[in-house]
């Protein structure tokens, strides 16, 4: 057991762990986050994402001493049910979920993908979506959502 | 929307629902089980009919409110717990919607309710009920005098039986059912502030794993609890028979205890090889049934001239939910808790009681939702895992499944034969038709008293349901079809009753169940996909035996207005091309694209879907890619376009998914596809094909199940589009590159094998 300093949308919490536990188990059990979530265990389905600096990732692999200061945002930490984040405005507009299980897996996916290249083509946000499953198969609404909300990144790029 | 399951189970449980009803005592006869009208005029509903991804929340909210004529904010709906709402069994079998949606139940109730305020209405203004209209929970005379639902029965019973004349509102007064609401929970999925089963904490809440065999059929021979002794956190090793699992204070604890955890296992059987089990399945002592059988089938195709023979299969399948399955068990001496995903909370709560030895009205289910399930996945069993862990260590207890112990031990879709023999007439008709199934199977949902039907009841003990083999008996009484065996087109004749939807009267459908290796249940569309697979692909070949364009001749042959409609409307939305398969482009090279109809009555009336595949097959590759596709479904009246739309597209494609690549696999002692290496399902980098949906609502019918049945016929429409477009007919699901260029060999093509 080890304490662990950890910053999670913007808040700085101090845990005491095993310092190999999943980040994934200290999001949910000693954070009582909800966005990440566990799928398989194994970085096979994307359902745990998160994002540190930028870069999408799987939260049930990745040890907890591993992420040191970085700033962890989790699908909770881009927008509330009030103030969603304009991606997450996009899928609630599509209604792009069935079950939502793997939401943080498309979604945040599809975010950093954007924030990193936002004229990205729609093959190249396929390809980044590449490990990201969804069982009840709303690739459909989904897709349809991350182009959406492309369109208004690329909007709002061109009218700044 | 965000709930909290947590909160509703930290109020005090002491035998008494909100209704003051015993919790095993909850009358479906009484509007007070159903509806509610709180002191500021909210709504309660409850429900014994869950919402798992496929919108049901958001449609039963809209009846209510339609009914009861309050604004859907206005309303409050319960699912499933077993201490407040009514049994309504299980949710599954595209049967929610005809229980709660027509004229029974949870609409009953409703329309009971709004005709009882009308009525407390009349009484308290003095103005008769016809001069009475409701809206926005307030009753306004024509004389503009007005009551409030709080006033007349806020906070308090109705006291009334549910009345069977009651009559709902007519489609054409809609105002909140019918529309395209956008779905309840949106906001909340989409932000992460859902709770779903899987957050739910309680107080004190250790942490549990199970250790399951190693292989099928192995039993335990001994346990090594020193093997864990070291880890920090570890509380107990349970072991019950054959089940084993572990408890610890942190997740990452029992999951440490889980993989260390010495067990030594008696072997289990060597298991069928799977190369040859289908060839196995057929020669397995075996439960016969028949569904409809002429009599003179034999007699017909010994005089035809020329029998068009072929065998189809279908692999098991998996539920593979995204979500290792969960559960939060707190047990205490007399009374257990169980927050659970499971589809039906009313048995598991029958269950639990039985595998904790623990009287019925101690125990509690309350329903939070899990991952999408289609079907039967790990959620009964994990339910029982957990009851059992916090049995042992006497408190609270999370257990979430490994991806191991989620895709190993499910009930999975079962594995099908489907053998046909038929005939074309000098007519150019169908003159006889005969069809025989191998299905396999073990164990099933554990219902109210099974618990041997999936794996947890048998590692303590219980055997599944059992099979009996014996030969058929002559069909009687009417025509069952709940998993679509018999053909639309048959006509499906028992004793002069001919209920069938098509008009094939030489007919013979025999139906061989097998104890299968692994345990079987339903898999959304269960034995439906596989035999519409079957009979619509065998269809397609026997259209091409008489040249015939796809669409005309199965119009020629059947009788069901319904099913007539949407294959009607399928074609025509698809600008369908009247000509036989396979298409004049098919001896083209290169890639080669093509169209396929399927169609399906689903379990013989339940929903009617036709189907229009578009697809491409690379002859050097043998890939296959669809590329459109056109669905026209009748479920009758429509609750939510909108949910109804998201339940087709994702069901296409969840066909798409299982006729391309999804397969289990096993080898001597074990299924090997154990994870997202080992099973396949297509990602979210596939290339979809695009969806157009087209509904056909006949007047005055009543409304049926819309969940199963577009995935019904996507195989088999994309089967018989791999023909046209190729020529190659491919009879073994899935179809994978390797079978494709086989078929295409087959077919006297070339394809990637030059």
């Amino acid at each position: 057991m080890k304490q662990i300093t950890l910053r999670v949308n913007g808040r700085q919490h101090s845990v005491t762990v095993d310092p190999a536990t999943p980040l994934l188990f200290v999001l949910n059990d000693e954070l009582g986050l909800r966005g990440p979530r566990f799928g398989c265990g194994m970085a096979q389905c994307g359902a745990c994402t998160v994002i540190i600096d930028g870069q999408v990732v799987r939260s049930c692999v990745k040890p907890v001493s591993a992420v040191g200061d970085r700033e962890i945002t989790t699908l909770e930490g881009l927008g509330t049910p009030e103030q969603p984040h304009p991606i997450q405005q996009a899928f609630i507009e599509e209604g792009a979920a069935q079950c939502g299980f793997c939401l943080s897996g498309v979604i945040l996916t599809a975010k950093a993908v954007l924030d990193a290249k936002p004229d990205a083509s729609d093959q190249e946000i396929r390809d980044a979506l590449g490990g990201v499953l969804c069982r009840c198969f709303t690739h459909t609404r989904m897709l349809r959502a991350i182009r959406k909300y492309a369109q208004a990144k690329k909007h709002h790029a061109l009218a700044s | 929307m965000s709930f909290s399951a947590a909160s509703v189970a930290a109020q005090p449980m002491k035998g008494q629902g909100a209704f003051g009803t015993h919790p095993s005592h909850i009358d479906p006869e009484k509007l007070d089980s159903w509806l509610a009208v709180g002191a500021d005029g909210g709504v309660t509903a409850y429900t014994g009919k869950c919402d798992f991804g496929q919108g049901i929340f958001t449609a039963q909210t809209q009846l209510v409110a339609e009914e009861l004529c309050v604004a859907m904010d206005r309303v409050k709906l319960i699912q499933c717990d077993t201490a407040i709402t009514p049994d309504q069994g299980t949710t599954s079998g595209s049967q929610s919607t005809p229980t709660n949606f027509n004229d029974e139940n949870l609409a009953l109730a409703a329309a009971t309710a709004r005709e009882a305020l009308l009525k407390l209405a009349a009484e308290s203004l003095g103005d008769p009920v016809d001069q009475l209209t409701a809206a926005d929970g307030i009753i306004t005379s024509a004389a503009g005098r007005h009551v409030s639902y709080q006033e007349l029965v806020g906070n308090k019973h109705f006291n009334l039986p549910l009345s069977t004349t009651a009559k709902r509102r007519s489609a054409a007064q809609w105002t909140v059912l019918g529309k395209p609401i956008p779905s309840l929970d949106r906001a909340a999925l989409m932000t992460g502030e859902f709770e779903f089963l899987h957050s739910v904490r309680v107080p004190g809440m250790l942490h549990g794993r199970v250790v399951r065999p190693p292989e099928m059929g192995a039993t335990l021979a001994h346990v090594d609890e020193s093997s864990v002794r070291h880890i920090p956190g570890l509380v107990k090793v349970v072991v019950r028979k054959d089940f084993v699992g572990v408890v610890a204070e942190k997740q990452y604890q029992a999951v440490l205890a889980a993989r260390q955890l010495v067990v030594r296992w008696n072997s289990g059987p060597e298991l069928p090889p799977q190369k040859t089990f289908f060839e196995h399945l057929q020669r397995q002592p075996s439960h016969d049934a028949l569904s409809v059988d002429s009599g003179e089938v034999d007699k017909q195709l010994a005089a035809a001239n020329g029998v068009v023979r072929a065998r189809y299969t279908y692999p098991y399948q998996m539920h593979g939910s995204l979500g290792a399955s969960c559960a939060v068990a707190d047990v205490k001496p007399d009374q257990a808790t169980l927050w659970s995903a499971t589809q039906s909370a009313y048995p598991t709560r029958s269950i639990v009681a039985k595998i904790l030895n623990m009287p019925l009205a101690g125990v509690r289910v309350i329903y939070v939702r899990g991952s999408g399930c289609y079907g039967l996945n790990g959620a009964d069993a994990v339910s029982f895992d957990t009851a059992l862990l916090s049995q042992a260590v006497g408190k609270p207890v999370r257990l979430q499944f490994s991806r191991q112990d989620e895709m190993m031990w499910e009930n999975l879709g079962a594995a099908c034969v489907i053998e046909h023999r038929a005939a074309i007439g000098p007519d150019g008709r169908i003159a006889v038709w005969d069809r025989e199934n191998w299905v396999a199977s073990l164990g099933n949902r554990p219902g109210y008293d099974r618990p041997g039907n999936v794996i947890t009841g048998m590692l303590l003990g219980y055997e599944p349901e059992p099979l009996k083999p014996g030969p058929a008996k002559a069909p009687a009484g009417k025509l069952r079809n709940q998993s679509n065996t018999v053909p639309a087109y048959f006509a499906g004749c028992i004793d002069n009753s001919c209920e069938g939807g098509g008009t094939i009267r030489s007919e013979r459908v025999l139906t061989h169940t097998v104890r299968s290796p692994f345990f079987t249940g339903p898999l959304r569309s269960p034995l439906r996909i596989q035999n519409t697979f079957a009979n619509e692909c065998f269809m397609d070949e026997l259209c091409a035996h008489a040249k015939a364009d796809p669409v005309a001749f199965r119009l020629a042959h059947l009788r069901e207005a319904r099913l007539i409609a949407v294959l009607q409307a399928a074609a025509k939305a698809s600008n369908w091309v009247t000509r036989p398969s396979p298409t004049p482009a098919h001896l083209g090279t290169g890639s080669v694209s093509g169209r396929g109809i399927a169609c399906v009555a689903y379990e013989g009336g339940n929903g009617y879907a036709a189907l229009v595949a578009e697809v491409t097959v690379n002859l050097e590759t043998g890939l296959v890619h669809p590329t459109r596709f056109v669905v026209a479904l009748d479920c009758g009246p429509i609750s939510n376009p909108d949910g109804l739309r998201n339940q087709i597209e994702g069901g296409v494609l969840q066909g798409m998914s299982r006729a391309l690549v999804e397969e289990v696999t096993w080898d001597n002692k074990r299924i090997t596809s154990i994870d997202w290496e080992t099973y396949n399902s297509l990602h979210l980098d596939y290339e979809i094909p695009s969806i157009e949906s087209v509904f056909v609502t006949p007047p005055g019918v009543r409304a049926t199940g819309a969940g199963e049945t577009a995935i019904t016929v996507t195989p088999a429409a994309i089967g018989n589009a791999i023909f046209d477009a190729s020529g190659a007919r491919l009879r073994d699901l899935p179809f994978t590159p390797e079978r494709v260029k086989k078929a295409l060999l087959e077919a006297g093509r070339s394809g990637g094998a030059t």
